[in-house]
This record gives C-alpha cells, structure tokens and sequence, in this order.
C-alpha cells in the first residue's frame, strides 16, 4: 500500500516495469495467436526452445519445452546445422528454432505406463 | 447431516490424509482431479500417472456418533496409459484431467475419466458371491475328468469376499484435435460433452463411434486466434443449456435448440474492464480456469488467478459477487510470471445449500467464502494438524508491513505447495482437499 501511494501506480504496473527492466525485448501484448498456438502444440515432439530473454510466454502459459528429435529425418537435419525447420504439423512459425545439439538415445525421456499402484491405495 | 450454515460458523476438523508421507514426489502421484459422486459415498481422484483411486465412505458407526464414516480404498485402477501418435508427432499424457460421475442407476457405479485425447467410460461392480459346486470343474478351476462323475449336483452362489472390478465399457476416441479440458454429463443422463481449447464436441453415452461437434471457435486462419476454451458445463437442470468459458475472462452460455453449431452464444457474460487498468498481466490473470453451476441452477461461479466470482445467469454484465483468493500476489506477478505459477489452473467448488464456496491457493492454503455472512477462512492441508477432531486453525497472510504473530508473509509462501483440486461432498460438510501428491479429507465438527 504505502509503495502505491508513493509511486501512484498499481501494483500490477509495478510488476510490469519489473518484468520489462528484466527483459527489455518483451512485446507489449502477451496474447497474440503465436502464443496460443504454442499451447495447442503441447506434446509435439521437436525442439522447441524459448530463452525468457527472448520470447514472452503465451496466454496460457506455454513454458519452454526441450524435448528431442523422434526420428532420423530431424536428426540428420540437426546434423547438418539446418536452422528455423518447421514442425511437422504446425502451421507456419517462423519463430521456431531447432536446437544444436544431438540427442543419443540415452538422453530420450523414458516412456513408461505407471503399472505400480497409487500411492493413495497404499 | 447438518445442513451448511455458513463457512465460518462451521469448525472444520481433520479427519483423513491418503497418499506417501515422503516429500520425493514421483511425476506419476500428482493428484490431477478429486470428484465425489452424487450420492457422496464414492470419492474419485485421478492423477498424472493415468490412474484411478476410488475410496468409499463406511456406514455410519451409530454408537460412536462423533465422526462420519471414513474413506477407505475402494477401487483402484488403471484408466488411461501414454500413447504415441505416430502420424501427428504427438505424445498423448496419460495424465487423468476430468473425472465425472454417472449418476447411480443400478448396482453398479458408472463414471467418466478423460485424459488430454480420449474418454473412458468406467463401470465399477462388486462381486460378493461367486458360484460353488461345478460338476466338471474342481474348485480350483481344473477341469474334471467327465468319466469320474457319478453324481449330478447343482452349483449354487456361496458369498465371498468382497471384490471391487472396474472396466472399460465405452471408449470414446478420436474426437479432439487439441487437449480435452472438461467433461461434463447432461441432466438427461444419456448425452454429454467434451470440450477442448478449441472445440466442443457432444456424445451420447451408447455411441463411441460418433460425436457431434456443437461448439468451434478455430478461426479459419490459426493467426486470427485469439482465445481458446478453457472450461464447459452442462446446465444441471436444463438440458439444452451450457457454458465455456475463456482465456479472456469471458463467458458464453449456449442453448442447443438454437441451432446445431452452437457458435453464436445465447448470453455473454463479462465484466467490463477499466482500460487505465491494463496491464501486460491483465489477460492472463483474467483466463478462467474453472467454471461451475450453483446446484439450484440460478448461479455459475468462475475462478481466474486472483478471485473467484459469482454470476447470475440473468444479469450478463458483472458478476453479482466478486471475492478475492489472494490478491497478495497481485504485487509479486513478475515473479509469478518468470515460474510460471500465474498459469495455475485453480478450480473451485460449491457446498451442497450452494451458501458457501470454496477455491485452493499456494502454501497448501485453501479458502471458503461464505455468501451469506460474507465472511472467509483460510485454511491450511498439512500433516502437522492431523489428529482427528482438531479444529483447524485459521491461517492469514501478511501482505506488506508488519507481520504479526501466526501470520505468514507473503515472500514466505511456498509456491510449489498448490491446491488446484478441492471437492465438497454433495449433502455433509465433508471436504476433500488434493495437495500435490496428498488427499486431505476435513469434516466439521460434530458432537
């Protein structure tokens, strides 16, 4: 309280030049159909990865994914250095970079069905 | 069976807590929804390992009358596992969203469990008699030389021990492009619908291999997006009538005798904005993340980041009342922002008079308002207060300024400790509460 009658902004406004001194590239509107879709694409395999610095996240909260390529025709396209390829099934985003590194199988996330028994049943 | 007077005059007590003591929290445990059914004898949870725990409450001890019956294990299962969508690239959580229950029409308890893509259709039945006395089968089930009978005999049903079966009777799949966010059965009991961000799609609960699409808000160019769906409900009383509501803090109740696609809304509920009010935050704090029908109808309750508001279907311009959750954070958004805790999808719950609401926080803080008294608890799930009939004290938080004694400052919040999922039970004042990866079960105190 005492902050906003000092500086006679609102507390929210207050967080907003926070965030914008943090991260001076950050667009006015977080909305926007990038954003979104974004969060459409949730579990689409393929790099996707967005330093803070550089993107604001979307509406509804779409984080930085690192996830790995999934088959040979990514990973021989990381191979050859190949930038801003397109996901396979998004629309056009121009915004997308692929990241350099190459995944070996170890680095895959493990994907395995929970077969032991909840912990509340216990 | 007292009925709700009001949140505060109500001493909440601890009753029960489900789940691991330890604080390593394995993904597969996050509780992901909590539903009693409509009787309030089953109480659902899902969670993010695609499974199903099922507890009941036991018959009421009529001799000691200082508790209601507890929860105990009823049923547990698997219902969804992960899965890969080779064609799309996609790798489909088993993550349980939404659990909805059928209302009861036979013996056997019927319910819902969606996951991001796929609903499962779920009968649960008992089992306590099995038949005894097979002429060509032994007990153990080996099958008996036929040319060593030499008498006949009838099989009879003997009781057994008491066994809980689940199984899937429909699969209803392949409906939704984008992530289903909510389930919700009709008051005719035959239909219900799925909603995802972009589509809402309308089942009738015998056919899996067909669904009508009723509402679908994909702009014909993915660049015009705007919104996305974030919740739909079914009326609980009128049939032709739902609402979805937005990540813009909007609300559209829909009448299906209107037309087929349900496009153009009915009503559209949202409260003006003073624009030298905007800020960067403004639409995401504004995205609601949870919408639910008042149980006589009149009202709908909806929860955005900072507060919970009541509307009354007949007035679409402001919500009639408007509480605040924790409008402490209002100051800390930046940092919200930078965890990405302001994207928390809180839900919230109406008691059984629809008199007092309630809606979780951070800390494993959770809040009720009461309509009537207009006063409001905070509460806190923890295991420190977990004798049976303690009266849970209430917890407040300071803002800014001094902290007294018992408050909690707000830089003191534990923000990894959240309660997006609270159920109350339909006709007690029994509440269940989900921590990450904990059931709390309070009741009031009863004497």
């Amino acid at each position: 309280q005492d902050t906003q009658e000092k500086e006679g902004i609102l507390p929210e406004r207050a967080e907003e030049a926070k965030l914008k001194a943090k991260y001076p590239s950050l667009g006015h509107k977080p909305g926007g159909s990038d954003f979104l879709m974004k969060r459409l694409q949730k579990g689409v395999w393929g790099i996707i990865s967005y330093p803070l610095s550089l993107e604001p996240k979307g509406v509804l909260g779409m984080k930085s994914v690192e996830q790995k390529y999934f088959d040979s025709g990514d990973y021989n396209m990381a191979k050859a250095k190949m930038k801003n390829k397109q996901l396979p099934s998004a629309g056009p985003d121009k915004n997308l970079v692929t990241g350099d590194h190459i995944p070996t199988p170890q680095d895959l996330p493990q994907r395995k069905s929970s077969l032991v028994t909840s912990k509340l049943a216990g | 069976m007292a009925e709700s007077g009001g949140g505060n005059d109500i001493q909440w007590c601890f009753s029960q807590v489900k789940g691991a003591v330890d604080d390593d929290v394995a993904e597969a445990d996050i509780i992901s929804t909590v539903e009693f059914n409509h009787s309030g004898e089953l109480l659902a949870t899902g969670d993010k390992g695609g499974r199903v725990v099922i507890f009941q409450q036991e018959q009421e001890n009529k001799i000691q009358s200082h508790s209601r019956g507890e929860y105990n294990v009823y049923s547990t299962f698997q219902s969804h596992e992960p899965e890969f969508d080779y064609l799309k690239s996609l790798e489909i959580e088993e993550k349980i969203n939404k659990i909805r229950w059928l209302p009861q029409k036979n013996a056997a308890q019927f319910l819902l469990s969606t996951n991001d893509k796929t609903i499962k259709l779920w009968k649960i039945s008992e089992r306590d008699k099995r038949p005894e006395g097979y002429n060509l089968k032994e007990e153990d089930g080996r099958y008996r030389d036929p040319t060593t009978v030499t008498t006949l005999r009838v099989p009879v049903f003997r009781p057994m021990d008491l066994m809980v079966e689940a199984s899937p009777r429909r699969i209803f799949a392949n409906a939704h492009t984008y992530h289903i966010n909510s389930i919700s059965i009709n008051s005719d009991y035959e239909t219900y619908l799925s909603a995802d961000d972009l589509r809402i799609n309308l089942w009738h609960l015998e056919i899996t291999d067909r669904s009508f699409n009723i509402v679908d808000i994909k702009p014909a160019n993915m660049e015009e997006l705007t919104e996305v769906i974030t919740a739909a409900e079914f009326h609980p009383n009128s049939c032709n009538t739902f609402v979805y509501s937005s990540s813009k803090g909007t609300i559209r109740l829909c009448d299906m005798r209107a037309s087929a696609l349900c496009d153009r809304h009915s009503k559209l509920f949202e409260e003006p904005e003073d624009p030298s009010n905007r800020s960067f935050f403004s639409e995401i704090i504004s995205s609601i993340s949870d919408v639910k029908f008042s149980h006589s109808g009149r009202y709908m309750m909806t929860r955005d980041y900072l507060s919970v508001k009541i509307w009354d279907l007949n007035m679409e311009n402001r919500p009639v009342e408007t509480y605040q959750v924790h409008e402490y954070l209002r100051s800390k958004l930046c940092s919200l922002y930078e965890n990405d805790c302001i994207f928390d999808k809180f839900e919230c719950c109406w008691n059984g008079s629809d008199s007092v609401v309630m809606t979780g926080s951070y800390n494993n803080f959770f809040r009720m308002f009461d309509r009537n008294t207009k006063r409001d608890i905070t509460l806190e799930a923890s295991r420190e207060n977990n004798k049976p009939r303690t009266v849970l004290k209430p917890r407040k938080v300071c803002a800014s300024g001094k902290r007294k004694k018992d408050e909690i400052s707000v830089d003191s919040l534990d923000f990894n400790k959240k309660i997006l999922h609270t159920a109350w039970h339909p006709k007690e004042n029994i509440i269940a509460v989900a921590t990450t990866n904990n059931l709390y079960i309070f009741q009031d105190k009863v004497n």
